[in-house]
């Protein structure tokens, strides 16, 4: 190869890197973070595409719930980067100026208000005013109802709307509170391990459903489950001691033999 | 659908009060007390078996004054999750703010007939007022310091506490410090307050004397129409969207964070609310005891405000008001009767109360089974299930 060439496959390889760049919607990079010595993050580096359905797996310890929370501001990076939409800087913001920017989680544990009724949960993730007065004097608008029942069609608790939150199952509690993410007109949901503790037919529900909304969001699931990864159909992030080890269509991945590796132990 | 536009769009204050059974059944309690009570007292010749004697006016209105402050604590631990075990600190706050505008109402009627100085200024051969007692002398701007003073200390407390995300036991350990050290420093003679004896020997407030019954029932339809509106006030806040984080916070407060709500600022809120509404009670209570001293900051009475609140049952506002008057009477009784018993008493009852009435007196009421509507039988028979199902 010519000099020249070389100079101008550079060129385009970096701008090939800048608009990969320009085009995320986040965008995670060498990122490291370290509790009490252990290293539970190591030089972590990923990015998402908007509209993109993202699995990310890995074992115990391989730092998924940890990367969840560097992107939602739970935790701060000792290193690194984190944009969302190639510009805002998520290491500087807090867990509700975050939220507010788009970004929705759920937790690996169910977690939705026990003592409200599936439609106040709605209600309260409902985008909109955050502020404490503008809180004390809301009144429900139309819209907002609309919305809400919207909701309760796409997470198929339209007939549980005024049960409380305490008395669903660990399924629908589940569909709730990916539910409040909607309700938070996100642009990014990030999802962790949706499916622990569902029975079979739940979980192909769920799965269904997250390709429904992968259709109008961004999503990154987090998950343990093979079957389940199979049944979304998407690309594939393997994490393994605080880093990515591999990437790719889960067939390709599986047969990797450093995942098998991890996998199957030595 | 119609069904929700008549939930949520009706009306406002009218509306949520009418669904509130208990709230109305408090307010007309209120109401009849704030007539029949010094009507009698007043009308009716003391031969009369309906005569309601003055000391039980007085009586009844320092339990209206324990009621509104047990409502405060309510507010933000039963609709918050916030304990706070230093709540008595604004209410003696809101009480030496009134103290203060009666120790200057006395006037040259003192042992030491200063025009100016309270007697325990003249006594340790001070000469002039320090200048946080300037302007007390006003009924207005004791009124306004006595709802002040609390919200400022509330503000900034709960600003440091909040925003560090100090919560559960630590929240409640410093709210206990707080009001401790608060008591060390009214205890102080050169803080300004009267020190161990506090302020007392008061006269009369905005000229009327706190002898008379007149003032005595003025004080007492005083204290019942005050309780009525901070708990028209508490229930507002409580059934609005507002209300509704609060107790999405207590249940769950990371998914409220993660929800893009700023969790610190309604904590502020609802803490600096209560601690204006502990306020307002210490302000109605010392013209009807007639003293305020630093045993009001004691941390003792502070817990026992929370047991009020328990024994009447957390989270329903009118609960703690009951709870308040049942403890108290109780308290009345049995430091009367029988003196020693006392502590033994309150200790049995908050143990008996957290084992067997997890929602308080009111809890076991099934009308009034708080929101979900459980009586104490099913939710009994539920933790039976639930231990069953663990083991």
């Amino acid at each position: 190869m010519s000099e020249a060439a070389a100079i101008q496959k550079n060129a385009s390889d970096e701008e090939q890197v800048k608009s990969a760049r320009s085009e995320t919607i986040l965008y995670v990079d060498g990122v490291s973070v370290t509790f009490d010595g252990f290293r539970a993050l190591n030089n972590l580096s990923f990015y998402v595409e908007p509209g993109e359905l993202r699995a990310i797996i890995g074992p115990n310890g391989a730092g998924k719930t940890t990367m969840m929370d560097i992107i939602t501001g739970k935790t701060r990076p000792d290193t690194g980067d984190v944009l969302f939409k190639s510009e805002i800087d998520l290491t500087k913001l807090d867990e509700a100026e975050i939220a507010n920017l788009g970004i929705g989680r759920k937790f690996q544990k169910p977690t939705v208000f026990e003592s409200h009724t599936v439609f106040d949960n709605l209600l309260l993730a409902c985008s909109g005013g955050r502020g404490v007065f503008q809180a004390l004097f809301h009144r429900l608008s139309d819209a907002e109802k609309i919305k809400i029942e919207k909701t309760l069609v796409t997470i198929m608790l339209e007939d549980k709307r005024d049960e409380m939150a305490a008395n669903l199952s660990h399924g629908q509690k589940q569909w709730l509170e990916i539910g409040m993410l909607l309700m938070q007109e996100p642009e990014l949901l990030l999802v962790d391990e949706p499916v622990a503790g569902m029975t079979d037919s739940e979980t192909e529900e769920t799965a269904k459903l997250l390709r429904s909304i992968s259709k109008e969001y961004s999503v990154v699931v987090v998950e343990h489950d093979m079957e389940f990864v199979r049944d979304l159909d998407c690309k594939v992030t393997v994490l393994h001691e605080g880093s990515v080890l591999a990437e790719g269509r889960l067939d390709h991945v599986q047969k990797d033999p450093r995942v098998i590796e991890v996998y199957l132990g030595r | 659908m119609t069904d929700y536009r008549q939930k949520y769009q009706m009306t406002p204050v009218i509306g949520w009060l009418l669904k509130d059974r208990g709230g109305m059944i408090l307010l007309g309690i209120l109401i009849a007390a704030a007539i029949l009570v010094p009507a009698s007292n007043l009308l009716l010749p003391e031969s009369s078996a309906f005569h309601v004697p003055t000391w039980m006016v007085s009586l009844l209105g320092k339990y209206l004054c324990y009621a509104l402050l047990a409502l405060s604590v309510d507010l933000i631990w039963g609709f918050c999750g916030i304990l706070s075990l230093g709540h008595g600190a604004f209410f003696a706050l809101g009480g030496y703010a009134m103290g203060m505008y009666l120790m200057r109402q006395i006037g040259d009627r003192g042992v030491y007939g200063d025009p100016i100085l309270p007697d325990f200024m003249v006594f340790l051969n001070w000469q002039e007022l320090p200048w946080y007692w300037y302007g007390f002398d006003m009924f207005w701007f004791a009124i306004v310091m006595a709802m002040f003073v609390p919200g400022l200390l509330a503000f900034v407390f709960g600003f440091l506490a909040f925003r560090s995300r100090v919560t559960g036991v630590y929240l409640s350990i410093i709210t206990q410090a707080m009001t401790y050290a608060l008591l060390l420093a009214f205890f102080r003679n050169d803080m300004g307050f009267g020190g161990n004896n506090g302020l007392t020997d008061f006269k009369d407030l905005l000229g009327y004397s706190l002898q008379s019954d007149g003032t005595r029932a003025g004080l007492f339809v005083a204290s019942c129409v005050f309780l009525g509106i901070c708990y028209t006030v508490a229930r507002g806040i409580t059934q609005s969207r507002l209300g509704k984080v609060l107790i999405a916070i207590r249940d769950a407060e990371s998914r409220v964070r993660f929800t893009g709500y700023r969790v610190e600022y309604y904590k502020l809120f609802v803490f600096t609310v209560s601690a204006v509404m502990a306020g307002i009670a210490g302000a109605l209570y010392v013209p009807q005891v007639g003293i305020i001293n630093p045993g009001e900051f004691a941390p003792a009475l502070s817990i026992e405000i929370v047991i009020w609140v328990a024994v009447g049952g957390r989270g329903t506002l009118y609960g703690a008001v009951l709870g308040a008057f049942i403890v108290n009477y109780a308290k009345t009784f049995f430091t009367g009767a029988m003196p020693d018993f006392w502590l033994f008493f309150l200790g049995g009852l908050f143990i008996a109360v957290t084992l067997f009435l997890p929602k308080g007196v009111i809890g076991a009421i099934p009308a009034f089974g708080s929101t979900d509507r459980q009586s104490l039988f099913t939710t009994w028979r539920k933790r039976r299930a639930n231990e069953g199902g663990k083991a």
